[in-house]
Formats: structure tokens, C-alpha cells, sequence
């Protein structure tokens, strides 16, 4: 554990990496790795948030991001409530502001919330009183995916700066990859994206990024190669001509991880498409893929920043995690 | 009984005749009867006096493009409130979209706004009618019965006709008539999904972006055709450099082709969108500065002839929204000068040219007789003190809607009175 005293924590909301300094940013990973720890326990309860209330606001389904979110809360003694947009007010037309102040009216203490809209979160956070937790907005950002990334990667590797991590895939529509962006450029990584222009957003390169349109240059010396989910929509002709071309030129098989440094880690979001932007055979290989161990930084990840937002200080690692 | 009006002590603005100089203005009922060095020795009996003391005196004001919310969307804005906001920003002719409910396509349609405009609005309001049946882009309005119905000239509002063919035809046709095409000019399918400019502030925000091109190619398009046809053809709202380079080789080419601006275009870029802020999305989408410059060079040289509001109300619910589902558009004839003066306190473009966006550049596009000082000419005025210091005010603005992203923004400039047809339709209290 490098924190040794209580950082502060100035943010209501975490809706973006943007607002996050490199110190912070640390203390948020500190915290999660005693929380990982935490979590290993059979005893994994903490009141930290007993008495506090979170809403899960869900406008765009999930199944482990919702879950993981729930189970933070729930470990740091908190009441949480699950909103899914199948059977809510929005499906009878009620705007999102419209649900965000009915819900703001119950007094929660943190509300997270998915929604397709780019910028969904920022919208809610001027309306609510509690801290809003961005759990993903349209393709603009995803943070705390991004923490539980750098948490997977400093516990393996020990450290992020100076590293060399290649983002793959569909970079134009993902939230991940711009929140990974910031987040390991703010912490000294050398980040890499990888993907046919048609799956590009617009100066790109301008975010700090090196550009590759194949997976041998990108792939190069790579210590972390990062794939990205490929929505199948997108793959009929509009984005990409088929599935097998794509898999061709940019699926992750041992042919092209071969490029990438000889212990490199394999990483994916989730939900995978084998086959697709992934090879089953590189997914699950134990050495390699880290992909069910982000899964468990996920929960230690997210209790960390309910944690953080609620108290807006983040505490020494040692004081927190003692039951 | 005839109504005599003096307007003495003002600073007289007319860009029609280049005129600057004191002097002032004798209205007889709707008409000027004289303008200059009037009342050196007084001013006759029989005459209402208005003291301009000192103040800037000029044509009243034409808007090629308001929403005036009638009829079909009365609860974003009205006759009478889209007038008299229009009237408080000096406007004293107002050109309504045709992008109504119902569509504005049919003579009946244009007559009732005729009448509605007759009854409840305070300044001239001069219906648009579309160039294309239920602007669905694919058969032409009877484009005569209309002009002579009383339509100002043809548009499908913010929709881009895409069958290349089509625009020709209407082209063609509306030459018999002499009749004005303005055209909103984007790619639909370059548009796609996207909400603002595409830039790295649009991949920053995660949102869609639109291509500069996407206009650009359009507007190209559109020239081509114009040179094919020889019809009159004016491109609504530019947005970027290329546009403007377009415009102005078009022009050099001797085409028949005129293009306006909304004041946002030359007044902000794509960071007003800042943090998803929706009352800054508008169509086309706030560009770059780079493009915003050449949008000032353009009204410098005189590329660009028309300012024109792009007024379009719209109420809370349809803004507080995520930003791509929010709907596009600026309420701007409150502000629409107020903004562009800041071009003449920036030393940009000088006041007479600037006023000659608002005035004689949209009223010989639109052969109207107004929006110049001129013997004869209809007694359409406004007064105004370019030096005012002051704020803009959403909450105080005349029309229904607020939706501006220029609210508490600091100005320089202030409206004193707007008159029409000799009578005063709004004046500082």
C-alpha cells in the first residue's frame, strides 16, 4: 500500500476519468486492493455506507455491471434498490429528468446509472442531490471500468507508467476506450488504438493516442492488448463488410498476440463474442487472460468509489479495511 | 386624418444609399416621405416629434427565417408572441418557415397565415411556403399560386432536398416566377447519427458527429445545379470555411446565388457545447473556430448577404433531454442584431455592412421595398444605441420560447424603438 494518510476526495459525482488527478486516481486503486483483499473473506461485510441508500438506474441492460454495482453497495452496508427500464415510468414515456427527480425525491445518497445517451449522467447529476455514479453513457465514458482496467493491470504488472497498452476493436463506439484513454495516459501509459478507420472517431490521435490500422504494428512490444466488444449490428456492411473479415484482419488469435510482448495480458470488457473480436482459445488462456479477474476488480473497484463519493476523502487503506 | 411623425437628432444608417450622416427621417402614415438634413428650422406644427437624440436611426430589420409556431405549435411560440419578440430585437419583417403543422405546401395554408399575421402580429410577417410537397423532397408545390398567394419564397425549412433531380426541376420552374429556392444544404446520410460537429470535441463527448463536408458537398451540389438552371437560389444557413469558399466562387463565376448565417455561426463554435449543453444544438451544429472566422470574413467581403435569425422556439421539455435526443434549434430574434453588432465593436465587418445583412441584402434578395430610407419606401424603422452596455435576459425575452445559448451574455447594443408602417410597435419604457 503506497497511501499512508487520508487523500481528499473533492467530487460529488464520478461521471468521467477527466475530473480524476494521477493522485487520486491512486488512492482510488489503493483503497480497491484493500477492498479486494475484503473481498477474498468470508466475511466480506462492511458498514462504511450502513444506513446510506443507492439506486442502481439501469436504462440499458446489464447483467454484470448491475450486479457488481449491487454487491459493492451491499458490502459496504448499504440499502440498494435495482431500477431496470423494463417495467419503469420511462417505457410510458417519463423523461430521464422526469425519473431522476421522483427518485431524487426518495433521498438517495448515490444513484449509478447506465443509459444509451452520451452525456445521460452529466444530465442527472445537475438534478439530483446525492452523488451519481457514471455506470456507462451512450460512447462517451465509462470510469469505473477504466479503474477496475488499471487495477488488473497494477496488480499483475505492478505498476502503469511506462507501460504499452493496445486498445482493439470498435474504438468509435466505446465508452471503455475512451475512458481507458485518459485514465492510462493521465498515469504515464503509452496507449495504443487498433482498428479500420471506419471504427474510428474523428481526430482521435488528438486524445494522446497512437494510431495503428493493423494488429502486427499495434500489437508490437505490447504488454497489454485490450479488446473491445463488436456489436454484431455493426458488422453487416455498414462498419465492417462481415464477421470473418473482420476476425481476419483485426480478431485476436495466437497469430497476431504473437506480436505483442511474450507475457502480455489479454484483456476484454465483456460481454465476449468468440469468434468475433476474440479468439476462445486466447480468451481462456489462464496465463494470458485476465478477463474473470477484472471481474473481481469490478466489486472492489466500485466499493471503493461509493466509498470515496459518499465520505469525499478517500481513508487510509489499513483504517478502512480492518472490520 | 394623416399622421405626421418627425424623427429628429439621429444618426441616420441607410446601407441601401451608403448614407451615415445626422439628420432625420419625416414619416407620412405607412410611408417616408423624406429623409436627410430635415427640420434645420424646426419642425412643422403639424408633426409628431420622436427625438432620436443622437441615437442610430435605420431601415427596420428583415428575417429570412423565424418559426413563428403557427399554426400547429402554438405552445412553443405565436403570432403574437413571435412578433413582438421580434419587434423588441428591431425586426420589422418577419419571413415565417414553412416547417408548420400542417406543412405550409398548400395556398389555403398560406393564406391563413396571412390572415392570422393580419390579426395578431405586430410586425410584417411574410408566409414561406415549401418546394416540395409535405417537404417529403419529392414533388414541387404549385410554386405560382403560392407566390402570388403571397408565399416570399420557397424552402423545405431544415430538411436538405437529396434527389438531385428534383432541386433541378424546382430550380427550373421557379425561374418562370422569378421565385427565391432557399435551401438548407446537408448530406442526410453524412448527418447520420450524428448531433454536433464532428471534431475531437465530438469523440471526446462520445457524441455523433457531422462532418463539415456533409454540408459543403450539398452546397456544391446545389451551385451546379443553379449554373444548370439559371435559377435563383440562395443557401440558407453556411456553416463552414468551405462553404464560404463556395459561396464566394459561385459568385465570381457570376451564378445567381446568394447564401445567410445564423448569428451563432459567426458568433460561437463547438465548444459552446461544452458539457452537453443542448441549447447549443442547432442545425447545422456549431462548427470550429476556424470555420467560425471564415463565417466573419464572409460577412466582411460581402460573400454572405443575409443574417438571419434561425429562430426556432422550443420548449423546455424537448431541451432537457441527453443530448442527442434533444431537439435541434435557437430562439434568436431577440438577439439576433444585438449579436451580430458585436462584428462592428470587434472591428470586423463596419456598422453599415453589418446593417446591410439586416436590411437592403435580404430585401433585394426578396425584391421587397422595405429595409431602406427612402422616399416612398414603407415607414419601417428602428432606433437603436450600438453602445449600450447590457445583458441578454432569457427570462425577460418576449417570445415563448428561451432556448438561447447566449443567455446573461454581455452585449453592447440596445433596440430603443421598432416601428412599422409608421407606427411604433415597441419601445424601450
Amino acid at each position: 500500500m503506497t497511501s499512508s494518510a487520508a487523500t481528499p476526495f473533492p467530487h460529488r459525482h464520478l461521471l468521467g476519468i477527466e475530473h480524476l488527478s494521477p493522485d487520486e486516481i491512486t488512492a482510488l486503486l489503493d483503497l480497491s486492493d484493500t477492498y479486494v483483499d475484503l473481498n477474498r473473506r468470508p466475511e466480506k461485510k462492511l458498514a462504511r455506507l450502513r444506513g446510506r441508500t443507492q439506486i442502481n438506474l439501469f436504462f440499458e441492460t446489464s447483467t454484470r455491471t448491475k450486479t457488481s454495482f449491487e454487491l459493492a453497495g451491499k458490502r459496504l452496508g448499504a440499502d440498494v434498490i435495482n431500477m431496470s427500464v423494463e417495467g419503469s415510468a420511462i417505457k410510458k414515456g417519463e423523461t430521464l429528468i422526469d425519473t431522476a427527480m421522483t427518485l431524487n425525491a426518495m433521498q438517495p445518497d448515490a444513484m449509478v446509472i447506465r443509459h444509451s445517451d452520451s452525456g445521460a449522467a452529466d444530465l442527472l447529476s445537475q438534478k439530483v442531490n446525492g452523488s451519481v455514479i457514471n455506470a456507462g453513457d451512450g460512447s462517451h465514458a465509462h470510469p469505473t471500468q477504466a479503474l477496475l482496467d488499471a487495477l488488473t493491470i497494477r496488480r499483475r504488472l505492478g505498476h502503469l507508467h511506462g507501460l504499452t497498452v493496445a486498445i482493439c476493436g470498435d474504438i468509435l463506439h466505446s465508452r471503455v476506450a475512451r475512458s481507458n484513454i485518459q485514465l492510462l495516459g493521465k498515469m504515464g501509459a503509452l496507449v495504443r488504438v487498433v482498428a479500420p478507420p471506419t471504427l474510428l472517431p474523428v481526430a482521435v490521435e488528438r486524445l494522446g493516442v497512437e494510431v495503428h490500422h493493423d494488429m502486427v504494428s499495434g500489437l508490437r512490444n505490447a504488454d497489454i492488448v485490450m479488446m473491445l466488444r463488436l456489436q454484431s449490428e455493426r458488422m453487416k456492411g455498414a462498419f465492417v463488410p462481415s464477421i470473418r473479415e473482420y476476425f481476419r484482419y483485426y480478431g485476436l488469435d495466437r497469430d497476431k498476440l504473437a506480436h505483442a510482448k511474450p507475457d502480455a495480458l489479454i484483456m476484454h470488457p465483456g460481454p465476449m463474442n468468440r469468434g468475433v473480436e476474440i479468439d476462445t482459445e486466447v480468451a481462456d488462456d489462464i496465463n494470458r487472460s485476465v478477463i474473470r479477474e477484472q471481474v473481481e476488480m469490478g466489486v472492489a473497484v466500485r466499493m471503493a468509489c461509493l466509498d470515496a463519493l459518499v465520505h469525499q476523502t478517500i481513508e487510509r487503506p489499513a483504517k478502512v479495511a480492518t472490520p | 386624418m394623416t399622421q405626421k411623425v418627425a424623427y429628429t437628432n439621429a444618426r441616420l444608417l441607410d446601407p441601401a444609399s451608403g448614407t451615415d450622416a445626422q439628420g432625420g427621417v419625416l414619416t407620412i402614415d405607412e410611408t417616408i416621405a423624406d429623409v436627410g438634413r430635415l427640420f434645420v428650422d424646426g419642425v412643422p406644427d403639424d408633426c409628431r416629434v420622436v427625438d432620436c437624440a443622437g441615437n442610430c436611426l435605420a431601415p427596420g430589420l428583415i428575417d429570412m427565417m423565424a418559426a413563428l409556431g403557427e399554426p400547429g405549435r402554438e405552445h412553443k411560440e405565436t403570432i403574437a408572441t413571435g412578433t413582438r419578440a421580434a419587434a423588441a430585437g428591431g425586426i420589422t419583417t418577419v419571413i415565417a418557415s414553412p416547417d408548420t403543422r400542417p406543412i405550409m405546401d398548400e395556398i389555403a395554408l398560406v393564406e391563413f397565415l396571412a390572415r392570422q399575421a393580419q390579426k395578431s402580429g405586430v410586425v410584417r410577417v411574410l408566409p414561406a411556403a415549401t418546394i416540395t410537397r409535405g417537404m417529403a423532397g419529392q414533388e414541387m408545390t404549385e410554386m405560382g399560386l403560392l407566390a402570388e398567394a403571397g408565399a416570399a419564397l420557397f424552402t423545405d425549412g431544415y430538411r436538405s432536398i437529396t434527389n438531385a433531380q428534383v432541386l433541378r426541376r424546382a430550380l427550373s420552374y421557379a425561374s418562370t416566377f422569378d421565385a427565391l429556392i432557399a435551401h438548407h444544404t446537408e448530406v442526410p446520410e453524412l448527418v447520420g447519427d450524428g448531433v454536433m460537429n464532428d471534431s475531437e470535441t465530438a469523440t471526446r463527448l462520445g457524441l455523433g458527429g457531422i462532418p463539415a463536408a456533409a454540408e459543403t458537398i450539398m452546397l456544391e451540389r446545389d451551385l451546379r445545379i443553379a449554373e444548370l438552371t439559371g435559377g435563383r437560389y440562395h443557401a440558407a444557413s453556411i456553416s463552414t470555411a468551405a462553404s464560404v469558399d463556395a459561396v464566394r466562387r459561385a459568385k465570381d463565376k457570376g451564378l445567381r446565388v446568394t447564401c445567410g448565417v445564423a448569428p451563432y455561426h459567426f458568433s460561437l463554435n463547438e465548444n459552446e457545447v461544452g458539457h452537453y449543453k443542448t441549447f447549443a444544438k442547432v442545425s447545422p451544429p456549431l462548427r470550429s473556430e476556424t470555420d467560425r472566422e471564415a463565417i466573419v470574413a464572409g460577412l466582411a467581403d460581402g460573400t454572405i448577404d443575409v443574417i438571419a435569425s434561425h429562430h426556432r422556439p422550443e420548449d423546455p421539455e424537448a431541451k432537457r433531454l441527453p443530448f442527442a435526443q434533444a431537439a435541434y434549434g435557437a430562439v434568436g430574434l431577440e438577439t439576433s442584431f444585438l449579436i451580430g453588432l458585436e462584428l462592428h465593436h470587434k472591428g470586423q465587418v463596419p456598422l453599415l455592412d453589418l446593417l446591410a445583412r439586416y436590411t437592403v441584402g435580404p430585401a433585394d434578395i426578396l425584391s421587397l421595398p422595405q429595409g431602406r430610407l427612402a422616399r416612398g419606401a414603407p415607414a419601417d424603422l428602428v432606433i437603436f444605441n450600438p453602445d449600450t452596455p447590457a445583458r441578454i435576459d432569457a427570462a425577460a425575452f418576449q417570445s415563448k420560447a428561451k432556448n438561447t445559448p447566449f443567455d446573461q451574455r454581455p452585449i453592447q447594443g440596445e433596440v430603443l424603438r421598432t416601428v412599422v408602417a409608421g407606427a411604433a410597435v415597441f419601445e424601450v419604457a
